[in-house]
């Protein structure tokens, strides 16, 4: 059984986003994401800076099964990536939900936050996979 | 749901992630199947090949009966317990299956086979066997694990007996004999050292947790597949099949053309592929980010061709591939990935053996 955290809002493509109270909002993939596609080998990240668009593949997580688009659950700017998984890509699959993030947005409308699925409406989508 | 091994509740206990393989539920990995491959490469690992299919033949007519059913040469084999390399074609030369032949006399041989070619295997082998005096039985009370890794044998001497341990305490490679009611070869799919063990169905989930409480690490089929990717070995089906001779699969050295009077099934069309040139197997090596995978194309010199395995390498710490692409190709080829042509280094399709990188 993957953990759903009620704390955090969901994308229907398995990505999660922690709304930070600054105005700024972390994205990582699920448990059920990161179980999915196994070990993760390389994670290609967007670079700080970056304009994103809701919906736009921004990132790639490469595993030993499959590589796997990463999408932009919110429109905004780029403010920070997770370096760390440069040299520890399993660290997403060991704490997909803390150290695993990926990379966190400065959103152009902190209301596109409540337009995500909360865990509830999460797991329906996962439990159709 | 598959069929099951005897194995079956004992990969749920370990916490496997079981999947379907061919009709089986086999495990993917308990766990994480990079730290699986590790332990092959640095300790030892076990995995559950029980779902492979083994066949004995025996008869005044067996020799003969597999020189012309296998495309290597059965009358090389010697010695009692000496293993085989080689692979049944059609009569285009095609590989039917590939798989392992045991010599014990010759009158009496073991062959171990693919599970997901079951049914067309056995079907051919009793279709070419009914022109010899042989009888063909498929030991399905029969169960097999491979202990493989450089602590193998350190491991398996736990779990033996004194006496049975010295029975197998340095047996060369590619060899088998049985003790007692296990068939021990020193035989595997990794590139390491180990052992393949054949054991009475209902003695496997003893044996199994025997070795679990001795520290072997239980390993899934993910971490089979990087393995066999790093040491370069064939994956039936994916690298090789009815549609690709072996000559075109890195398997010439497993097909013997000597004595030229020995006819096999296949024979006369790898004959003629050998006289008019044909495809290779090679081996791409990409240092950068990225993963090669299977299905992608490779442009080379005087061609293009496809990968036909390809992985993320744990022990390289970058990506490895298997692609079968015309013989003109060069030191370099062009992978078409996700959007972008990449270079790629040509190499021997072998990356890894006992542990270290061969490139």
């Amino acid at each position: 059984m993957s953990t759903i955290p009620a704390d955090l809002k969901y994308a229907s493509t398995h990505e999660w986003v922690r709304n930070e109270g600054d105005g700024t909002f972390t994205v990582g993939i699920s448990e059920h994401a990161q179980d999915l596609l196994g070990d993760m080998v390389f994670v290609e990240l967007p670079d700080v800076g970056d304009k994103v668009d809701a919906g736009d593949d921004v990132a790639v997580a490469e595993s030993v099964k499959a590589a796997s688009d990463i999408y932009a659950p919110m429109t905004g700017e780029v403010v920070a990536i997770n370096e760390d998984l440069e040299d520890a890509p399993e660290t997403v699959n060991n704490d997909p939900y803390g150290d695993g993030w990926l990379f966190r947005i400065k959103a152009d409308d902190a209301s596109e936050f409540e337009n995500l699925l909360d865990a509830e409406g999460y797991q329906a989508v996962v439990d159709e996979d | 749901m598959g069929s099951k091994t005897p194995l079956y509740d004992a990969h749920v206990k370990a916490g496997a992630k079981m999947v379907d393989f061919h009709g089986w539920d086999m495990p993917l990995n308990y766990g994480s199947q990079i730290e699986e491959h590790h332990a092959v490469r640095r300790d030892v690992g076990v995995f559950d090949v029980s779902h492979m299919t083994i066949v004995d033949a025996q008869g005044e007519q067996a020799q003969a009966f597999l020189r012309y059913l296998l495309a290597n040469d059965v009358a090389k084999l010697k010695t009692e317990g000496k293993a085989q390399y080689t692979s049944m074609l059609n009569e285009k030369g095609g590989v039917i299956d590939d798989l392992i032949v045991y010599h014990f006399n010759e009158n009496s041989y073991r062959l171990v086979v693919n599970s997901a070619t079951r049914e067309k295997d056995l079907s051919w082998i009793n279709s070419v066997a009914e022109k010899f005096t042989v009888t063909i039985s498929e030991r399905d009370d029969l169960a097999m694990v491979a202990v493989q890794g450089p602590n193998a044998a350190e491991k398996l001497q736990q779990v033996l007996t004194a006496e049975q341990f010295a029975e197998i305490d340095g047996m060369k490679p590619f060899v088998g004999r049985q003790v007692g009611d296990l068939f021990i070869a020193t035989t595997g799919y990794t590139g390491e050292k180990g052992y393949e063990i054949i054991v009475p169905a209902d003695a496997i989930v003893g044996f199994w947790d025997a070795l679990l409480d001795a520290g072997v690490a239980p390993c899934g089929l993910g971490a089979r597949d990087t393995l066999r990717l790093e040491a370069g070995m064939n994956l039936y089906g994916q690298d090789m099949d009815e549609t690709v001779t072996p000559l075109e699969a890195n398997m010439g050295w497993s097909v013997a053309f000597e004595p030229a009077d020995r006819d096999f099934i296949g024979r006369q069309a790898l004959e003629q592929k050998k006289a008019e040139g044909h495809d290779k197997l090679v081996g791409l090596v990409m240092e950068e980010k990225g993963v090669l995978r299977h299905g992608q194309k490779v442009i080379v010199e005087g061609g293009e061709g496809l990968i036909t395995s390809g992985s993320f390498s744990p022990t390289l710490g970058f990506s490895v591939a298997m692609a079968r692409v015309p013989a003109t190709v060069g030191e370099t080829a062009e992978v078409e990935m996700r959007k972008k042509l990449v270079t790629v280094k040509v190499v021997k399709p072998s990356f890894v053996r006992n542990g270290q990188s061969v490139l």
